[in-house]
């Protein structure tokens, strides 16, 4: 059965239509890149899929189950900005997450934290914008979720910082668990990706395995990302 | 990220490429064991799944074998060893022709140019 599952999704913010009439499946044990430019809307299905927006019209089920307290329960969410009380500090943090989530993890957590020789008496406020991101993964990997969103996990970290956040995820997350990442910055996750999707002004232009994607197009995904999205 | 890919053509057919030359080099030497899937997927930076695929087919070509309960582990068939290195070098050697004959080299313009290069390398070793 389909760990995510959008039938006929439609979202509008008064007038303006962020998500079309969208029908996606995804399944377990899969990376799912989710691309598209600014404003195509993958932050609004993210949202969705979250329960922090709700529909206008259509039907979300995420593991058989709609949005909501039931489905924060499997959902590791990693939002596309800071979004952890700065004045906590990392110890703190992992208390919180401990119990807040009964899926959470605090021995793999202690164990990432150690690998980054991170000061557990140090608050978020302290932390450089890359640390904080690195931070928050760690915490959001660490749980031992069936699906985890990724918003924009890349996005604003050096290359070294990024092939960490990479490595992490691909060495952290369950196997039969879905991985759903957006990004703009496909090149570097496309060579982790099981399918990729795009969105084109709310809807999906293409949903396909990434090496038959390559293969067809005999590009990168990067390459035909710029192409179809040519400005 | 350790390996690099090549656009346009499926991440898993590159991961096999790659395996292959590291086992034709000795990198991976026969007999000797194969990390496990999520070791490998880590090193080159790719998908686990991915790198599922590229060794499942490696298996089937006989160049890994797997023991039911430790794992996998690279041929020690001289045979296979022998065909994996031809077909190595064959893949050199015809990227090396394509290559000259775009420059506009006959193919005994090519043979000529090989054996000059490697009696000048060989003058310049001694």
């Amino acid at each position: 059965m389909a760990l995510i599952d959008c039938k006929s999704l439609t979202k509008k913010y008064g007038k303006k239509l962020a998500l079309n009439n969208i029908d996606l499946s995804l399944e377990g044990g899969r990376i799912v890149g989710l691309a598209g430019p600014n404003g195509s809307g993958k932050t609004t299905l993210i949202k969705l899929l979250q329960h922090l927006l709700t529909p206008t019209d259509g039907e979300i089920l995420i593991d058989g189950m709609k949005p909501g307290k039931d489905t924060k329960a499997i959902v590791s969410y990693l939002p596309d900005r800071d979004f952890l009380p700065d004045w906590m500090k990392l110890s703190a943090l992992l208390d919180y997450y401990g119990k807040f989530y009964r899926d959470f993890d605090r021995e793999k957590a202690e164990q990432l934290i150690d690998q980054l020789s991170l000061d557990r008496s140090m608050s978020m406020k302290k932390m450089s914008k890359g640390t904080r991101e690195k931070v928050q993964l760690v915490l959001c990997v660490s749980r031992n979720a069936k699906v985890y969103l990724l918003d924009e996990p890349i996005a604003g970290v050096d290359p070294a910082a990024r092939d960490y956040i990479i490595r992490t995820i691909i060495d952290n997350y369950n196997e039969n668990a879905l991985v759903l990442i957006s990004t703009h910055l496909i090149s570097d996750v496309e060579a982790v990706l099981d399918e990729v999707i795009f969105l084109k002004y709310g809807e999906v232009f293409l949903h396909e395995n990434a090496d038959d994607l390559r293969s067809r197009t005999q590009m990168s995904i990067d390459g035909y990302f710029r192409e179809v999205f040519k400005c | 990220m350790a390996w690099e890919f090549k656009n346009g053509v499926p991440i898993y057919l590159q991961i096999i490429t790659g395996v292959k030359i590291r086992i034709a080099c000795g990198d991976m030497p026969p007999g000797s064991k194969v990390p496990s899937v999520r070791d490998l997927a880590q090193q080159a930076g790719v998908n686990p799944n991915t790198m599922q695929r590229a060794l499942t087919q490696l298996e089937q070509d006989g160049l890994l074998y797997t023991q039911r309960t430790s794992g996998r582990y690279i041929t020690e068939d001289e045979e296979k060893m022998t065909e994996l290195r031809r077909s190595l070098s064959d893949g050199y050697i015809e990227e090396l022709f394509t290559n000259l004959e775009r420059l506009g080299l006959t193919r005994t313009q090519i043979l000529d140019e090989v054996r000059a290069w490697a009696e000048k390398e060989e003058g310049e070793e001694s």
